[in-house]
């Protein structure tokens, strides 16, 4: 298993939403986040006070597949969630042990 | 005889409501402008204004502000608790009533506008006990200087026509001196301190420009000619403001903020009342412009010098009250010259030096004896929970009202206030 990470700009999440249930994913985890990349934030003025804003808000998908959806889930994801604008977020992958779900106690794929 | 004038009558005590709601409106222009967990601090240290100054002004600060006369500096004690006056009681067409509930909004503003300098980090406790003293040995005397017969600022010929010294500058010089007692905010020049809610100071500019309309109009005591020119200037003043603020803003730091709107409309409030009923509307457009545009620059004097006004009272208040108290000198459609301007600054200095010195005395006493300042930890968690026992938002789930358990009402374990 496969645990997929995407963090995006928060008006992409219908679509990736809306792209992950096209491609069969059961179910998904968002989370609010910020955070920056490389282009930084942005610039505020309050009275003359300037403050930086560098950690920009975003949403932070986890999805959790099997190890053959996995490349091919990336690609739904990153197609979904892109505008071609700086600040499009970062989609990863990391290895899962194990999964279980809690309601009957399956293991493994079945519990996804 | 002189018989009860109703239309007079009711003019002021629609004024006197209208000055009222400055009061809550204030309340909601600085509550937006602090942080989130502060907000409700900032909206009761203006509100309880209202509590504590509408009694103090029956029992005895109309009496020191309006009842006779000690050498021109302060009233007398004989109208204590309103003692001899009835509802049928006249100063010329006018029940006296109405002119004392008129004032008391005027006396209940004035250290309200103190607060917003002070933001985040005072006891509630030590707010409460500052203003009620302040008022008492600084509001009551400076409005008998200005507005008494005898006082010896109205006297000596000060235009002051709806409070520009005695409200304004003197709440900015007294803001000046308390910050200066209490210190800097912990994380003052360090950590962003942003506005939480702007549409809330929206909001509240909105109804203090509402509200003004009673504040200086209403100071003409009757709906005459000098009522609806003030009423005239006042709208145009805090126009030509909000326009010379965001100009400068836009030059200066290359947007148009909505804070800047506000501040603007604030500033040209501030600058037209002393004026108004003295100048033409191309005056009041030309002192609103002014104001605008230097109090814009104004608030940022405090990082500058380098002392914490939070919420920019003296930038806004004490500067803008000084413009319109000393344009008014060389602007006013009657009498205008060297000899007027200087009547208008011996009124602001004396203002601002009596007034500093005395607050400054008053904060730091009760910073020695009671302590001004809230807890450290207080501040850095907000003085909401800590004094109010209450927070302005419940944003999250984790920690929100969904999980927190209930347990009967009950008068014990509640840490409330230091």
């Amino acid at each position: 298993m496969k645990l997929i990470t995407a963090v995006i700009k928060p008006h992409r999440l219908d679509e990736v939403k809306d792209a992950l249930q096209a491609f069969g994913v059961q179910g998904l985890t968002v989370t609010e986040a910020s955070g920056y990349g490389r282009q930084r934030g942005h610039t505020e003025v309050y009275r003359g006070a300037e403050y930086t804003v560098d950690l920009v808000p975003k949403i932070r998908i986890e999805v959790l597949v099997e190890d053959a959806d996995a490349e091919q889930l990336i690609e739904v994801v990153v197609k979904a969630a892109r505008t071609g604008k700086i600040g499009d977020g970062k989609v990863w992958m990391v290895p899962v042990e194990t999964a279980v779900r809690v309601r009957t106690g399956e293991l493994g794929p079945d519990a996804l | 005889m002189p018989t009860l004038n109703g239309a007079d009558t009711a003019f002021v005590l629609i004024s006197a409501a209208l000055v009222m709601l400055m009061t809550p409106g204030l309340a909601l222009f600085y509550g937006g402008m602090v942080r989130v967990k502060s907000a409700l601090n900032m909206l009761m240290m203006c509100f309880i204004a209202l509590g504590i100054v509408s009694v103090l002004w029956v029992l005895y600060g109309y009496s020191l502000a309006f009842s006779g006369d000690v050498g021109g500096v302060i009233g007398n004690l004989d109208a204590i608790g309103l003692k001899g006056i009835t509802p049928e009681t006249l100063d010329g067409e006018l029940p006296v009533f109405a002119f004392i509930l008129f004032q008391m909004m005027f006396a209940i503003i004035t250290p309200a506008l103190m607060a917003g300098a002070l933001a985040d980090r005072v006891k509630f406790s030590a707010w409460a006990v500052f203003i009620a003293v302040w008022v008492s040995v600084v509001y009551f005397p400076v409005a008998h200087w200005v507005w008494a017969e005898d006082g010896w600022l109205f006297k000596l010929g000060v235009i002051d026509f709806a409070g520009g010294t005695a409200v304004h500058i003197n709440a900015g010089i007294g803001a000046l001196a308390a910050v200066l007692v209490v210190g800097k905010r912990i994380g003052f020049k360090k950590e962003p301190m942003r506005p939480h809610n702007l549409p809330l100071v929206l909001l509240g500019a909105a109804l203090l420009w509402f509200g003004w309309f009673g504040f200086n109009a209403g100071s003409a005591l009757g709906p005459n000619g000098d009522a609806v020119n003030m009423a005239l200037n006042t709208q145009v003043a805090t126009a030509a403001a909000i326009l010379g603020w965001l100009i400068y803003e836009r030059i200066r730091h290359g947007a148009f903020t909505t804070l800047g709107a506000a501040s603007g409309a604030i500033a040209g409030l501030v600058a037209i009342t002393p004026s108004g009923a003295n100048v033409n509307a191309l005056g009041a457009i030309a002192i609103g412009l002014v104001a605008g545009v230097v109090c814009s620059w104004a608030v940022s004097l405090k990082y500058k010098l380098n002392y914490d006004d939070s919420l920019d009272v003296v930038g806004v208040h004490l500067v803008g009250g000084i413009i319109g108290t000393l344009l008014v000198g060389f602007l006013a459609t009657e009498g205008a010259g060297v000899s007027q301007f200087g009547k208008q600054a011996i009124g602001a200095f004396a203002v601002m030096g009596f007034t500093f010195v005395v607050t400054w005395i008053l904060a730091k006493l009760i910073d020695v004896t009671m302590g001004f300042r809230a807890s450290e930890d207080d501040e850095t968690a907000g003085v909401d929970q800590a004094f109010h026992a209450e927070t302005a938002y419940d944003f999250s789930q984790v920690g929100g009202s969904s999980t927190a358990s209930v347990s009967a009402p009950s008068s014990q374990n509640k840490k409330v206030d230091a």
